[in-house]
């Protein structure tokens, strides 16, 4: 009799990894490889999402880790976050100031208008979701005209270098808290484990990386009716921010590049202060690489309900830190879900022998009745 | 766009911080020491805990052997050691546990006894037994620092109320060195007392909860039990109470995998494949000799 336990299984993984493959190339002749370049210009949302979720900025590898996956978000975010613990912490950057952001878009739902202006950019929230049939058979050369035939008929454009912030406006006015120095070194999550209670620089991190979809749909939760946080984009801005760190040599603050990024910052009703100050409104603030709206909003009404859950206590999920941060991160939740398809023989094996033994007594215990009653 | 990568996959600097942890997991028996956990380039939840511990241990000299569910050759077993051979190059690997001085596990200590040059690394999914009582962990560990596991013993007294037996089947928890009481991850009971006073070194890694703890050598380990309801492992008596032996080496002394036959009759063989092959062996010297 063979030995009928797990065997083969380096076996069944090389056939696992040729099967993947041939079904990445299943078009057969007819099929052409996805360049790396293609990926990262024409799924650019996509690749966004796995800067964010990967934790790192490498919009090629990220365009190389959907291509590998598939087109699996979790699994390309973490095939970029794997790659990620291979390299080592050479240094802190600074707190970067996002009014120096190159803006492709900007826009306020408090004020109609704010100083430097609203800017609609890139954006489908006004487009109608209508199947855009022509796309399916595109022409190369029809498609190399669009950028050509736009930037020819965008004027120069007469742009400031930078924007102010509208939270500004409001702290200036006086209805936002005047932002309060924080000297403390910010938490880094990538070498420090989060042991609650954590700050909220740890909270923001945690989020800044999270899953999407878990962030929208705790951020939701709160915006339904588990949660008040109630609301108001003061700004959402997506663009370029130049990353400034400190020259090796010379020390002094230097450009080193450019990160995609979008930040969003909401303002809430303000609450009653037991302090017996001044009300003024509250901030929640979001911000993540990439163009990644819906997360960077979801990111600060979680901020905006994790603040209040840290002074105040939890009255909802949203709101308690453990609760938020400890099941928001992609790798993590994945690879847990995924880890119950692995074999659990012996602890089933287990399993059976205590439902066995509990079933017997049960039995047992039946019968002795059945006999006393006799 | 190039990658290479360093012996043991992750930098330096994290491959020493997971031994400084497991320093001080050795230094506190049975605490869970907090780490940060790198991502590995497989699932959480498929053992990156105990993959990092090994890739911070494992150096050229190392001989190591990793098991799954008792088996060497089972998918996840497999790609983990072939993992380790790509990115750890010169280390040897081998099945055979006497051959091992770093052995990886989930699921399962081997049945044969440890040697003081080995160590144990095993893979936890849940590393706080209190997480079946208490779901913040900020309070656990306040529970944790006062030894105060009167809510763990409620539970296995009400176990006993409702059903005459204590119910945790595996990862049962066990306390270490007289103070904190551990998840010493999914062994099944039969594999708990291998924990106490074991002359090699056990080490526990939780990647996705980012923690590591210990078991000292010579240490005690002690199962949640009440005076009048002694700690028990799993049976493996058939219904005229007659220890079943493993159908294919003949062992009566191991833990034993259930198979379910074509025709709906059961099967039992041995879960550690190291064990039942070199019992086979044995018996087939004896019977030529």
């Amino acid at each position: 009799m063979g030995y009928v336990a797990i065997k083969g299984g380096g076996q069944a993984i090389r056939g696992a990894e040729d099967v993947l493959e041939a079904l990445r190339a299943s078009e057969g002749m007819e099929g052409a490889p996805l360049s790396i370049d293609a990926i990262e210009n024409q799924l650019r949302l996509l690749t966004s999402r796995i800067v964010s979720e990967g934790g790192l900025y490498h919009p090629k590898l990220a365009a190389l880790a959907i291509k590998q996956s598939q087109g699996d978000t979790l699994e390309a975010a973490f095939a970029l976050r794997a790659y990620r613990s291979t390299m080592p912490r050479l240094m802190e950057t600074q707190a970067q100031d996002t009014s120096k952001m190159r803006l492709i878009r900007r826009i306020s739902s408090a004020f109609k208008d704010i100083p430097g202006g609203q800017m609609l950019g890139p954006t489908y929230d006004y487009a109608l979701r209508l199947m855009r049939l022509d796309l399916t058979d595109e022409s190369p050369e029809k498609f190399r005209d669009i950028a050509r035939q736009f930037l020819e008929q965008t004027p120069e454009p007469n742009l400031p270098d930078t924007f102010p912030k509208v939270v500004e406006a409001l702290r200036e006015e006086g209805l936002l808290p005047q932002a309060e120095a924080n000297e403390a070194l910010p938490f880094d999550i990538t070498r420090e484990p989060l042991i609650f209670p954590v700050p909220r620089s740890a909270a923001l991190a945690t989020m800044a990386r999270a899953e999407t979809g878990s962030l929208l749909a705790l951020a939701y939760s709160n915006m339904r009716g588990y949660g008040d946080v109630h609301p108001t984009i003061a700004e959402l801005r997506v663009g370029y921010l130049p990353v400034m760190l400190p020259h090796p040599i010379t020390g002094e603050l230097t450009e080193a590049g450019e990160v995609l990024m979008t930040e969003c910052e909401v303002v809430a009703m303000y609450e009653d202060d037991s302090n017996h100050g001044k009300p003024t409104f509250t901030l929640g603030y979001g911000a993540c690489f990439g163009h990644n709206e819906v997360k960077a909003i979801s990111m600060a009404i979680l901020d905006r309900a994790l603040q209040k859950g840290m002074k105040e206590g939890a009255s909802n999920p949203s709101e308690d830190p453990e609760f938020v941060l400890l099941h928001v991160d992609g790798v993590d939740s994945m690879g847990f879900a995924s880890h119950y398809k692995m074999p659990h023989y012996v602890t089933f094996q287990s399993d059976m022998d205590r439902l066995r033994t509990t079933q017997q007594k049960h039995e047992d215990s039946k019968n002795t009745k059945m006999g006393d009653a006799q | 766009m190039s990658v290479t990568y360093n012996f043991g996959f992750m930098d330096e600097h994290a491959k020493k911080e997971v031994r400084r942890s497991i320093l001080k997991a050795i230094s506190i028996p049975g605490y869970q020491v907090p780490y940060s956990s790198r991502e590995m380039p497989m699932g959480r939840g498929f053992g990156t805990g105990g993959l990092q511990i090994t890739l911070s241990l494992i150096g050229a000299d190392e001989t190591l052997k990793v098991i799954d569910q008792g088996s060497d050759d089972s998918v996840n077993a497999v790609n983990l050691r072939q993992f380790v051979e790509l990115t750890c190059p010169g280390v040897n690997t081998t099945t055979h546990l006497n051959e091992a001085t770093l052995i990886q596990s989930r699921h399962r200590i081997p049945e044969v006894p440890l040697t003081p040059n080995q160590t144990l690394v095993l893979q936890v999914p849940y590393p706080d037994p209190l997480v079946v009582v208490e779901p913040s962990e900020d309070k656990r560990k306040v529970m944790h620092g006062e030894a105060d596991y009167a809510r763990l013993l409620v539970k296995l007294y009400e176990d006993i109320v409702k059903f005459d037996e204590i119910t945790i089947s595996h990862r049962y928890p066990t306390r270490i060195n007289g103070h904190y009481v551990i998840d010493p991850s999914p062994i099944p009971r039969w594999d708990v007392p291998k924990l106490h006073n074991s002359p090699a070194l056990i080490l526990f890694g939780a990647g996705r909860e980012k923690k590591i703890y210990a078991v000292p050598p010579h240490t005690k380990a002690e199962p949640l039990a009440f005076d009048d309801v002694p700690f028990r492992v799993e049976s493996f008596n058939d219904a005229q109470g007659n220890r079943r032996p493993c159908e294919r080496c003949g062992a009566t002394d191991s833990f034993l995998d259930e198979y379910i036959n074509e025709d709906g009759s059961k099967r039992y063989q041995c879960s550690d494949s190291d064990y039942c092959d070199t019992v086979l062996a044995e018996t087939k010297e004896a019977a030529n000799a």
